[in-house]
């Protein structure tokens, strides 16, 4: 729109084509929530899925790695633009949850210890999303989502549901916690859907 | 998405302290901003490229004039041109405003703890310049955890509003206190925390903001006074240059 900063030149980098638009990069790890973080112990952690026809299975934390962790490498993208490129964390396949489970949901709905949500297109989950639990080769700290998150690097950050336990398939769409604050239903950094 | 980005003109700008700024700027096209929201900020070079950041806005909800107040990071990329080169006259463009979560609403009755870390007081003043401007009569309090006296933003207004009795405000020195100062500069402790804050039987709407370090301290610790999870609301400035 033609308005320009005289003498602003920036910081750039070599890698910005790397970067979705508007995003920076980051070298530390930011921590954003909107509330206190909660203190989980392992030995009360559980997961809980829910069907859209009520049907429900859970994980404790050994369950959990029994369905088989793997290795994550990953660029992740804050919607309040920064953005790491190269992270490394461990988690279990979202797919994995999922297995065997019959849905027509077209929705997941992830809430989490001390009420956070988030929403977002099952389809599009499928080999990009996952329960972790390790980050940078150690136990991932609280207030990152600790003891466990949901991680979908292919979103804005705010959809992988820090201290997540419980995952829900729906039919229609509900706006979570940030999406009903101000935020995007989607959240695609590529596209930039930061905002309502 | 409906939040553009628009226009924002300077039209006035100080120091607040060696190493922050405040803007104030005319931004008409911007929707009327509520207490504790922040915009996004965006820079560009003649070449075209941009550099965007996030920054609470100081200014009270609905104000004509929107005022943010920037810390210089070393090695930033907006912040030193925002603080040292931007000048009264020069466009900028904004979004926003942003964020339905950390915000006060006048129609709030209960009462009010504010507790900032540095230069989380930003979105801390815009409440309490909202309470001000409705006439609010919600108890408001601030615990204002800041290095040096010195490193104090909103100084003068702040004890303005102390002296004439509408906001009860604590200081928490960390590095260096005055001299006459009733404790030794150093950290919130979770002891003093408890001592400086509105007591959770009193259920205030607690607001907090400040580094991350700080605000995961605070939190915690308000947790465990006994505050509601749910009474609490943060913000956590990570590094952001």
């Amino acid at each position: 729109m033609g308005i320009f900063s005289p003498g602003f030149t920036g910081r750039r980098h070599e890698s910005k084509e790397e970067l979705p638009p508007g995003q920076y990069l980051e070298r530390g790890f930011p921590v954003l929530s909107a509330g206190p973080t909660p203190r989980i112990d392992k030995r009360d952690w559980e997961l809980t899925l829910v069907t859209e026809r009520g049907e429900r299975r859970s994980w404790n934390w050994q369950q959990m790695l029994d369905l088989g962790p793997e290795e994550i490498a990953t660029d992740i993208h804050c919607v309040t633009a920064w953005s790491k490129l190269g992270t490394s964390w461990r988690g279990v396949p979202l797919d994995r949850f999922l297995d065997g489970v019959e849905t027509e949901a077209q929705y997941l709905f992830a809430g989490s210890y001390g009420g956070y949500t988030t929403n977002m297109p099952l389809g599009e989950l499928k080999g990009r999303a996952w329960v972790a639990f390790e980050y940078d080769g150690a136990d991932l700290d609280p207030e990152h989502g600790g003891p466990a998150r949901l991680l979908v690097p292919h979103l804005y950050f705010w959809k992988s549901a820090k201290w997540v336990n419980s995952l829900r398939l729906l039919t229609a769409d509900e706006p979570g916690f940030w999406e009903r604050n101000g935020y995007n239903m989607h959240g695609d950094p590529w596209r930039e859907e930061r905002y309502w | 998405m409906r939040v553009r980005w628009v226009p924002a003109l300077l039209v006035d700008a100080h120091a607040q302290t060696p190493a922050s700024r405040t803007l104030v700027f005319v931004a008409p096209d911007l929707e009327s901003p509520l207490a504790g929201q922040h915009v996004d900020v965006r820079l560009t070079a003649e070449d075209g490229y941009t550099a965007q950041r996030a920054y609470s806005l100081g200014s009270p909800a609905g104000a004509d004039r929107i005022e943010l107040t920037v810390d210089r990071m070393p090695d930033g990329e907006v912040s030193p041109y925002l603080v040292d080169m931007l000048q009264v006259g020069n466009l900028i463009e904004v979004r926003g405003p942003i964020g339905q979560f950390f915000v006060w609403r006048p129609e709030q009755t209960e009462p009010v703890q504010l507790i900032a870390g540095g230069s989380g007081i930003v979105p801390l003043m815009s409440m309490i310049r909202t309470r001000e401007a409705v006439g609010g009569t919600a108890p408001m309090r601030l615990l204002y955890s800041v290095r040096t006296p010195e490193g104090r933003l909103y100084a003068d207004e702040l004890d303005a509003l102390a002296t004439a009795g509408r906001l009860e405000v604590q200081y928490v020195y960390t590095r260096e206190a005055p001299a006459d100062w009733e404790r030794e500069a150093g950290r919130l402790t979770p002891e003093l925390l408890a001592e400086l804050t509105l007591a959770p039987d009193q259920d205030p709407a607690v607001y907090v903001c400040g580094p991350t370090p700080f605000v995961e301290a605070v939190a915690d610790g308000l947790v465990q006074a006994g505050h509601r999870v749910a009474s609490i609301r943060t913000e956590r400035f990570g590094p952001s240059g």
